[in-house]
């Protein structure tokens, strides 16, 4: 589904992926781990089509399609979807009617007709309940005055509604106490079928426990430096990524 | 979930299209171009007038004959050539109409294709209409169930035929005809428009809506529009404008006149979507327009709100003179400009009465090429003790070719004056751009629906049946501003 090869890429001349290799088959959780800077969130941005990135080297094919080639909607319209880190406030815009334009934005791109009403409302309150979300938050402006548990748990929302190929999810986990992240995870994992696939990314093994990888990658310095399966996990909780480092270096 | 969030849900998903640039293939006569005595006498004849109207008019274009074209406000257009204009046009009738509910099924056609079913059983239910098509009101709908309330509604026209008394004491009492040079054009030359007068203790049953449509070619529109609420009356009044797409300006210079007496409300709203021009400014309306009203009894209340996403030139200033005691003016604007549409609107809160308070939102959008400029006045009288204001004046700029301007004024002779001005000016952001993309909408969706939000605080002052449609309006008319 997601096949990355040699991946590049810089911002303002200072080169943050320096090769990336990933391969993601439908069914699968990838996580993604390694220290703060070390360019997940980036990978992330130049999935989803961000253009402060240039691309200097590299392809990526999403369900054979160069997904490179794809302007960001094209290719959220074509089920790719990245839950933000940080997620962005659209004052005075309900999340009812957000969801309501993207996901006509999305069939209409697929040369379907809008969704009707009554279909529309049964699916909002679907989803709404997966992730435990009170109705009131529907009417709400997106993620304004939410709080950091609220805007997570609504980007788990969107992407229920939005039900991509491909879900990515960068830090979701941060800033959620063990409620939350029991809420979001059940609700990814409810999302989990063999046509689609999630990649992970997180600093915390915690998450791990609740939604299970099938592999764990090392992204260290633009680099994925080792992959493993969901014991590398566990490994990296209890000895920190300094092993990690020590490993790397006698080999530079 | 409760049925109320699931009604709300429904609400906020379901929509329809709309599209407003044809031109009607209606027989139309004219007054001939130009304008003089003679041309008055012209109108005033057409509608059968009695002298003492003809003789307000040609008062009024002696006055104006005087007065000189405004130049201060921050709009630039090509001088107007007044000889060059006809100053009515109107639909010919087929045959002699039995009746004045009879109307020509080619302006109902007209009618149906904007959206405004002139049928009363199928127009949208609680709102009357009338409807103006260049110089004449063709149709009033309700007007029977209205005059049971004590209400009426009708064409200007046929108020001065059988309401004289109250067109002698109201008209010109708000908006005099000396008043400014658009005003003075306006009363010599004012065609038709709508009059509403609520008697004492009552709320008008329904909504109330004008529909303005300019349809022939080298006309002006020259409407006029008069709402009398009377002692603890209430009135929800609408007014929509629509013109074909034509190569060469087209004037409109309208006035409208409120007057609220004590206790009275008056929530009078607009959305004007005049044609604004092509993308390289070709075309489009002179949109010169006074409207004000006056809280003339005490605990009266004037609220304003527009929508204004048409015209290729807008001056315009919906006023509030806060006479009454405790009588409160609001003003809730959202103005949109794109390609090369220039906008100079605002408003002016004139406090004359103790403890009189006036409300200001005004959230400006400019895109393309084009220059938006709130003009607002809060004047504080010496004898208005405690008079309270609050404004608040957002501007969003989308591209970095247009320009926004805000120019407060602030006049206050009276020391327990409150007044508080607020403004911001911000981008569309990339964030908020690339996270709206993310979720699957294109750049120029995501302006609509970043717009939209923007605006909510007005949209939302206007009733629901149009608010729906004014949100479409806003994303329609920024077509073309990104990409
Ligand atoms: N838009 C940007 N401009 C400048 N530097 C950036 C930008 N985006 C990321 N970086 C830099 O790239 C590195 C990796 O950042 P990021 O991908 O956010 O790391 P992570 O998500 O792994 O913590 C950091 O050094 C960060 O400062
Ligand atoms: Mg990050």
């Amino acid at each position: 589904m997601l096949s990355i090869k040699d991946l590049h890429a810089s911002v303002e001349g200072n080169e943050i992926l320096k090769g990336i290799n990933l391969e993601v088959k439908p069914g699968e959780v990838h996580a993604i781990m390694g220290p703060n800077g070390s360019g997940k969130s980036t990978l992330a941005s130049v999935l989803a089509g961000r253009d402060d990135y240039e691309i200097s080297q590299g392809s990526v094919q999403f369900d054979g399609i160069d997904l490179l080639e794809l302007s960001p909607e094209e290719r959220s319209r074509e089920g790719l979807f990245l839950a933000f880190q940080y997620p962005v406030e659209i004052p005075g815009v309900s999340n009812t009617n957000f969801m309501k334009a993207c996901i006509n934005a999305k069939r209409k791109h697929h040369g379907q007709d809008p969704m009707k009403p009554h279909e529309f409302l049964k699916m909002i309150k679907e989803k709404a309940a997966l992730v435990d979300l009170d109705p009131q938050f529907l009417h709400r402006s997106v993620n304004e005055g939410f709080s950091g548990g609220e805007k997570k748990r609504n980007e788990i929302f969107q992407m229920a509604m939005l039900e991509p190929k491909l879900g990515i999810l960068d830090e979701t986990d941060s800033g959620l106490d063990i409620d939350a992240l029991k809420v979001v995870s059940n609700g990814v994992n409810a999302l989990r079928n063999e046509k689609n696939a999630f990649v992970v990314i997180t600093h915390y093994q915690r998450l791990l426990n609740y939604i299970v990888p099938d592999f764990v990658h090392v992204l260290y310095k633009g680099k994925i430096v080792k992959s493993g399966d969901k014991s590398l996990a566990l490994e990296l909780e209890e000895k920190g990524y300094d092993w990690i480092k020590e490993e790397l270096t006698p080999a530079q | 979930m409760s049925g109320r969030d699931n009604d709300k849900i429904l609400d906020e998903v379901t929509s329809s299209e709309y599209k407003y640039g044809f031109t009607s293939n209606i027989e139309q006569e004219f007054a001939p171009v130009g304008l003089d005595e003679s041309t008055i006498r012209f109108i005033s004849a057409k509608k059968n007038e009695p002298e003492w109207m003809l003789n307000w008019r040609l008062e009024a274009f002696k006055k104006w004959q005087q007065m000189k074209e405004p130049e201060w406000s921050n709009v630039k257009y090509p001088k107007i050539d007044y000889q060059s204009i006809s100053y009515y046009a109107a639909p010919k009738p087929k045959e002699k109409l039995g009746s004045l509910d009879e109307v020509d099924p080619e302006l109902l056609d007209t009618f149906n294709k904007l959206g405004i079913p002139l049928e009363e059983q199928k127009i949208l239910a609680g709102v009357a209409v009338d409807a103006v098509i260049d110089s004449v009101s063709v149709k009033t709908t309700y007007k029977e169930k209205l005059a049971e309330a004590g209400v009426i509604f009708c064409s200007i026209s046929e108020a001065v035929q059988n309401h004289p008394d109250l067109i002698k004491k109201y008209l010109g009492m708000v908006v005099p005809t000396n008043d400014n040079f658009f005003a003075a054009l306006n009363s010599a030359v004012f065609s038709d428009g709508s009059f509403v007068y609520i008697p004492k203790n009552t709320r008008c049953p329904m909504e109330l809506s004008t529909y303005f449509r300019i349809n022939a070619q080298n006309t002006g529109q020259f409407e006029r529009t008069l709402i009398v609420a009377d002692e603890g009356a209430y009135v929800s009044y609408l007014e929509g404008c629509t013109a074909p797409m034509r190569d060469e300006n087209q004037l409109h210079a309208a006035v409208v006149e409120l007057v609220a007496l004590g206790d009275a409300e008056i929530k009078y709203s607009t959305v004007q979507n005049w044609y604004p021009g092509d993308k390289e400014g070709k075309g489009g309306i002179y949109n010169f327009v006074t409207k004000r009203g006056i809280c003339k009894g005490p605990n009266s209340k004037i609220s304003w709100t527009q929508v204004e996403t048409g015209s290729a030139v807008t001056w315009k200033y919906p006023s509030v003179l806060l006479t009454g005691d405790n009588s409160i003016g609001e003003f809730y604007s959202v103005a949109v400009t794109n390609n090369h549409q220039q906008a100079d609107t605002g408003t002016k809160m004139i406090h004359i009465g103790k403890n009189t308070k006036s409300r200001i939102v005004s959230k400006g959008i400019s895109a393309g090429v084009s220059q938006n400029s709130y003009r607002g006045l809060v004047r504080v009288m010496n004898r208005a003790e405690n008079a309270k204001n609050f404004s608040q004046c957002d501007s969003l700029l989308i591209g970095d070719k247009c320009g926004a301007h805000t120019f407060p004024y602030i006049e206050i002779d009276n020391k327990t004056a409150n007044v508080e001005h607020e403004a911001t000016t911000s981008k569309i952001g990339e964030d908020i751009m690339f996270y709206c993309q993310q979720r699957g909408l294109d750049p120029e969706e995501a302006t609509a629906m970043i717009v939209n939000g923007f605006s909510r605080e007005v949209l939302d002052k206007l009733p629901m049946e149009f608010a729906v449609e004014a949100k479409k309006l806003l994303a329609i008319s920024l077509e073309g501003s990104v990409g």
